[in-house]
């Protein structure tokens, strides 16, 4: 690992960790109903929408208020997508899209996973982009969010039968966190060179085209090619002098993808595409903004039980684990691929393959561990372009549950999951009924958590292995043998845990990908979400024990060691033999042709 | 009574314990386990497979399949005789206390009157409405109403208080508690309840039946077993397609076999500790039953795991039942030893324990022998209900004790006076939370002695322990709050509770539980029943009232109220024990994964080799070693889950260090070695 890469990981905890404390009280406040600096505003909101904000609501009508809240979601992105081509700001004028793919994408946005089977800016209109999609960034984020606080509240009350009003949650975390936070950022990306404007594609006249005849080939225009529309294609400014760069209101949407672990972006390219991360210092934020609300929501966390120490305690087991995987996937990265080498091909710069020589190795590999832990899926490079075992860190990433900070709030009640596991266990061990926060854990408690923390990774398993028994499973796939497996593994473990970033090899947007990729997002999202609201409900109205010196001590390093052992013991084991069928395979095959 | 312990795998029990695990085979009884269940019909299932692939060739080949479907049925088998062992144990046990169980003797009277004809019975065999005599120095049998005469009786073991209370026929001091003592005169008694051991014989009956029902804590690790067995049987089972594929796309070898897959699954699920789970519950009963505390249900024995706060009385728990004798305070111009001897002569026919403590003291202090009564020409007057003193009449001379007012009648009666230093005396001791006996030689008053109570020894000590157990002590006594406050003091509780009438015993509890405490609390008396009931554990005493055995959750048959801290303890033990084999069994699942996942591959991609990181010497030996480690691992745990996780009052950061590093890096560790030493030794003898 150079020292770059060193130093960039020291910088980027350094402002990470000092953002994280104020912003945490701060949603604190909110959700508590501490800070409404539009007061007026809401409160006519909920007038126009006949919402009392007084009235709580049990975890039932909780879950039931955000299930419809999410469906009416669902319903609204696929009607955009299906009507695009009658609807206005279409410059290109786009086709419907294929009701697979929109039923997919439909589902991708509002379970907050952001898979996208589509090019952007060949598929999607200007409107369908952020009348369906930016709204639901925002949206399935601020639904993320509210489970978290709904689980958070069931820790803090005692003897309650409610958790709080969705539709108040889910108002004052969009006004309050997300719409200021976006706002901000996307006019920091705009200031950047991140293209904001209505524009279809924008002709330019290449350097040397006008001499050769070839569009010049470098890294923006080789993500430039692929992704110009169907129809743009078909007369091809390949050949000529000129190029046609696709435009967009990329800032407002980029802003609201990092922020709110969506990681949709407006771009095939996403991240690694110019207009939308042009320079490692937006590289720098954009990897900043993915992490900031899981972080400081653990700080809420802490907050709002009444303890800080127990949000911190959190923070630093997701920091840890962050921390050994970021130098893990940087350090494989680092290494060349022993093909190249034997051609002559200097090993000292590492795995280029695939990534953007502005960014180079460190900035893409931090940014794709960020990425894939936080179940953002945002990329600034080719994933499948990793070395096996850097593309087995990533995998690995999401198949920790998306628990190390993770998507916004489900990142959090995530680990809260794991955290009620591992206390579990331990508070076996030192001879007591094991209490988290002076709630006791007890079957309702285990019922719903080993649901919520087993579903995933069968999710995952099954999703994978009815992919390979199938041809139209097997058809998607890229490469051959090993990496194609890990292409197909790469999809379903992406789906399941709501992360939405892909290993490109695989070509997904069939019927058959579609579909299956669809169930098993959808699936990870309310398997998680039922039960985790189930528990709040559940230990909402327990009684908060008194702590004690016999007390299972849920702060402090011990904790801190406990709860990411258990997070990467439970998360490891169930993909061992996929994970050493696949990128471990690889691995070991790339090293035996050394 | 001597506890009987048996050797662990004493012959006694291992023997009927292995014909008890097979017999354990039987579908239906699998049926309470899902994780040995899954074990179960993977053994039917490789057992199949042997039978087909037997004298073919097959691959993988029939001596293999037989190996493993062997060691499956042998997992099975260890686990059912685990649980057999506990079993055998726990009614041995059972059993050796109803023999040994002490019975108390009644004399039952035919005539509801004194003097009638009296019959010696069980205390047992009373039934409600019998009449029964009970003398100075027996103990009440059972719960009833005093019909006629009158006595003072030590109901110290109920109340707390230490001094004697007088009861008698009609009003409102009529009612006598089973369990407690007379001191002085008779009383007979009209039985109230029918009472007896039936309650006691119950509880052991339903131990020595084995009908156990699954705890509290028990039901939810069995939730996340079950939930673990479900995650690796889609592993497993995903396997098999996986593996298909990446035959078809390697263009090599061979897919992972039924066997191995049903091998790898077995070693991969909790079926360490599943097998046990059920052993260390029956254990944990086993363990209590030892230590002679019954306990009405396995979840009482846990909750006692849990226990913060400890509600004890004062008497019998934290001090000697009764007050000892530790000064004596002589009148004005009365020398100290003169009223040594006095106090001494009027003890002599004084059987209490105050009264032999006076003796015992005099004669410490200034070397007073006791004195022979017949040459001294003496007439003892025991203590008796009525006149309140005991004494001694040496010809004229009349040396008497007893409590201030009692002294100062009796002075007045023979014209002499009580001296207003000794009044001051009296009120000073009573002040410092002592009881004071005032000693008079005719119409002398000679001075005071002062009776203290004890605190036992080594007690201090065992609060410390609790304390940094993080469990909370408070004292609970009739005494007032100047006399508690010293005893609490001097004991070293945390908090007491002076003057405690049933109704501030049951306040304390609720108040305890609504700030989020665990409470316990011993106790034996009918008013002592609602705060058991409120307890989240109670510990009756066998000695105590039924009612109050009722109410609470379990019996010590010894009535030692300090059981009550083997009882947390036993049930933090039996949780520890459950929480250690369960990480100790996830942690295995790492190694298991380094023998199996390469063995099972190799064939597709030979370069798998490398994980294997125990150079295990073929993937059959590396396959069968795991699961042999897997089933001896049950056999050489058993130990472990009959007597449990040894137990150290530490604190609980301290506790989860220690259990982490044994039975967390131990469960990572261990199966490395052992599964390289079977594998060496399967290669020595040319197994594989």
């Amino acid at each position: 690992m150079s020292s770059h890469a060193w130093i960039l990981l020291g910088v980027f905890l350094a402002v990470l960790l000092p953002t994280a404390k104020p912003l945490g009280i701060h949603i604190a406040n909110v959700m508590e109903g501490r800070c409404r600096f539009a007061g007026r505003f809401e409160a006519a909101l909920y007038r126009v929408c006949g919402i009392r904000p007084a009235e709580e609501m049990s975890w039932l009508r909780y879950a039931s208020a955000l299930l419809l809240f999410n469906l009416f979601g669902v319903l609204s992105v696929y009607a955009v997508q299906r009507l695009q081509a009658e609807l206005p700001l279409n410059p290109l004028a786009l086709p419907d899209v294929r009701p697979d793919t929109a039923f997919n994408t439909a589902i991708s946005f509002a379970t907050n996973t952001n898979w996208q089977a589509y090019g952007g800016e060949s598929t999607l209109s200007h409107l369908s982009q952020m009348l369906a999609l930016c709204v639901q960034n925002f949206l399935s984020a601020a639904t993320g969010i509210v489970v978290a606080i709904a689980l958070i509240r069931g820790f803090a009350r005692q003897r309650a039968t409610t958790l709080g009003n969705a539709w108040v949650d889910l108002t004052r975390i969009i006004l309050y966190v997300l719409l200021p936070l976006a706002f901000v950022e996307a006019i920091f990306l705009n200031s950047q060179g991140v293209v904001q404007n209505f524009v279809g594609q924008h002709e330019v006249t290449t350097l040397q085209g006008s001499r050769s005849g070839r569009p010049l080939d470098l890294g923006q225009t080789a993500e430039a090619t692929p992704n110009t529309p169907p129809d743009a294609a078909a007369t091809p400014a390949a050949g000529t002098s000129a190029q046609r760069l696709a435009m967009g209101p990329l800032a407002t949407q980029e802003a609201i993808k990092l922020l709110g672990s969506n990681g949709g972006g407006f771009m095939q390219a996403n991240s690694a595409h110019p207009y939308a991360n042009p320079t490692p210092l937006t590289n720098f934020v954009q990897m900043l903004s993915i992490f900031l609300i899981p972080a400081a929501l653990c700080l809420t966390f802490g907050r709002m039980v009444g303890d800080l120490r127990q949000g911190w305690t959190l923070l630093a087991a997701m920091g840890l684990i962050f921390v050994i995987l970021a130098i893990a996937a940087m350090h494989f990265e680092a290494q060349a691929n022993p093909l190249l080498t034997r051609l002559g091909v200097d090993p000292v710069g590492g795995n280029m393959e695939g990534k953007e020589l502005r960014f180079g190795i460190a900035d893409s590999a931090l940014f794709a561990t960020i990425s894939t832990l936080a179940a953002c899926g945002a990329v600034n490079a080719m994933h499948d372009s990793f070395t096996p075992l850097g593309g087995m860190i990533l995998l690995i990433d999401m198949q920790l549950g998306e628990v190390v900070f993770g998507g916004v709030g489900s990142g959090l009640y995530g680990m809260l999951l794991f955290a009620i596991l591992a206390v579990f266990v331990a508070g076996l061990m030192i001879g007591r009924t094991p209490e988290y926060l002076g709630k006791k854990i007890e079957a309702r408690e285990m019922w719903l958590s080993s649901i919520a923390v087993v579903l995933t990774p069968l999710l995952v398993l099954g999703g994978t292995a009815i992919a390979v028994l199938l041809a139209a499973g097997r058809a998607g796939i890229g490469n051959p043998g090993a990496h194609g497996f890990s292409e197909i593994l790469y999809a379903f473990t992406s789906a399941a845990n709501n992360n939405g970033s892909a290993f490109a090899g695989l070509s997904a947007n069939t019927p058959f990908y579609n579909l299956t990729l669809a169930a098993v997002m959808l699936f990870g999202r309310c398997g998680v979400i039922g039960p985790v609201l189930a528990i709040a409900g559940s230990l909402a109205a327990k009684q908060r024990l008194a702590a004690g010196a016999g007390t299972l001590p849920t702060q402090g390093p011990l904790f801190v060691a406990l709860l990411s052992a258990t997070v990467l013991l439970v998360g490891l084991l169930n993909y061992v033999p996929a994970l050493a069928l696949g990128p471990l395979a690889e691995h070991l095959l790339l090293r035996a042709a050394e | 009574m001597p506890r009987q312990t048996f050797a662990l795998f004493d012959p006694v029990l291992a023997v009927p314990a292995i014909a008890s695990a097979f017999r354990k085979l039987n579908p239906a009884r699998q049926w309470r386990n899902p994780v040995m269940l899954v074990v179960y019909l993977g053994s039917l299932l490789t057992t199949v497979l042997a039978w087909r692939a037997w004298g073919a060739e097959s691959e993988p080949p029939a001596g293999f399949i037989v190996a493993i479907a062997i060691w499956l049925w042998f997992t099975v088998l260890f686990a059912n005789f685990a649980e057999a062992l506990a079993e055998g144990r726990s009614k041995a046990q059972a059993a050796s206390l109803r023999a040994v169980h002490k019975e108390t003797w009644a004399k039952k009277l035919h005539e509801a009157r004194h003097g009638g004809a009296v019959s010696r019975v069980l205390a047992s065999d009373l039934r409600q409405g019998d009449v029964v005599l009970v003398e100075a120095q027996e103990t009440i049998p059972a719960d009833g109403e005093v019909i006629e005469g009158i006595a003072s009786v030590d109901e110290s073991a109920i109340t707390g208080e230490s001094a004697p209370v007088i009861r008698e026929s009609g009003g409102d001091f009529s009612a006598v508690t089973g369990g407690t003592r007379v001191l002085s005169d008779w009383i007979v008694v009209r039985v109230s309840v029918d009472p007896g051991e039936t309650f006691v014989d119950r509880m052991i009956a339903m131990v020595e039946s084995g009908k156990r029902q699954k705890t509290p804590n028990e039901v939810a690790l069995n939730i996340l077993l079950v939930a673990l067995t479900v995650v690796f049987l889609g592993v497993v089972v995903t396997l098999l397609p996986f593996s298909l594929f990446s035959v078809a796309a390697a263009g090599s070898g061979t897919p992972v076999s039924l066997t191995v897959l049903v091998a790898l699954l077995v070693c991969l699920i909790p079926t360490t500790i599943a097998g046990l789970l059920s052993a260390i519950g029956v254990a944990g009963m086993s363990r209590m039953l030892q230590a002679k505390v019954i306990a009405t249900s396995g979840r009482a024995v846990e909750a006692a795991g849990d226990v913060d706060v400890l509600l004890m009385d004062k008497t019998g728990t934290i001090t000697l039942g009764n007050r000892q004798a530790a000064a004596f305070l002589a009148a004005d111009g009365v020398r100290e030893d003169e009223l040594a001897d006095a106090a001494q002569l009027a003890s002599l026919a004084d059987e209490t324990p105050e009264g032999r403590s006076i003796v015992v003291l005099a004669k410490q202090r200034f070397q007073l022998r006791r004195r022979d009564m017949q040459a001294l020409d003496a007439r003892l007057l025991r203590f008796s209900a009525h006149t309140r003193m005991s004494g001694v009449d040496l010809g004229d001379r009349q040396v008497r004790k007893g409590a201030a007012d009692a002294i100062r009648q009796h002075v007045d009666r023979l014209g002499g006076n009580f001296p207003q230093s000794v009044a001051r005396q009296v009120d000073e001791v009573a002040r410092r939370g002592s009881t004071p006996l005032v000693v008079a030689d005719g119409r002398r008053v000679l001075g005071v002695v002062e009776l203290k109570d004890i605190i036992k020894g080594g007690i201090r000590e065992r609060f410390a322990q609790l304390r940094r157990m993080g469990i909370k002590t408070v004292m609970v006594t009739g005494d007032n709050r100047v006399t508690a406050a010293a005893i609490a003091a001097e004991a070293g509780v945390d908090d007491f509770l002076p003057e405690a009438t049933p109704e501030a015993k049951l306040a304390l509890i609720r108040q305890y539980q609504a700030e989020g405490h665990l409470v316990a609390m011993t106790g034996d008396g009918v008013n002592d029943a609602p705060a058991l009931a409120q307890a989240d554990v109670a510990v009756a005493m066998n000695s105590g009232t039924q009612a109050a055995k009722e109410a609470g959750n379990m019996v010590d048959l010894d009535s030692n109220p300090t059981k009550l801290i083997e009882v947390v303890e036993t049930g933090k033990q039996m949780l520890m024990t459950r929480g250690a084999l369960t990480t100790f069994s996830l942690a295995n699942d790492i190694a298991k994964y380094f023998a199996i996942v390469p063995a099972a591959l190799v064939t597709t991609y030979p370069q798998l080799a490398a994980l294997n990181v125990m150079r295990l010497s073929s993937p059959a030996s590396a396959i069968l070693s795991a699961v042999i480690f897997n089933a001896v691992i049950i056999i050489c745990l058993i130990p472990l889950a009959l007597q449990g996780v040894a137990y150290r009052p530490l604190g609980a950061a301290q506790m989860l260090r220690r259990n982490l590093a044994i039975y967390g890096l131990g469960g990572v560790v261990v199966p490395f070695i052992g599964i390289k030493l079977i594998d060496l030794v399967l290669t020595l003898c040319g197994l594989t």
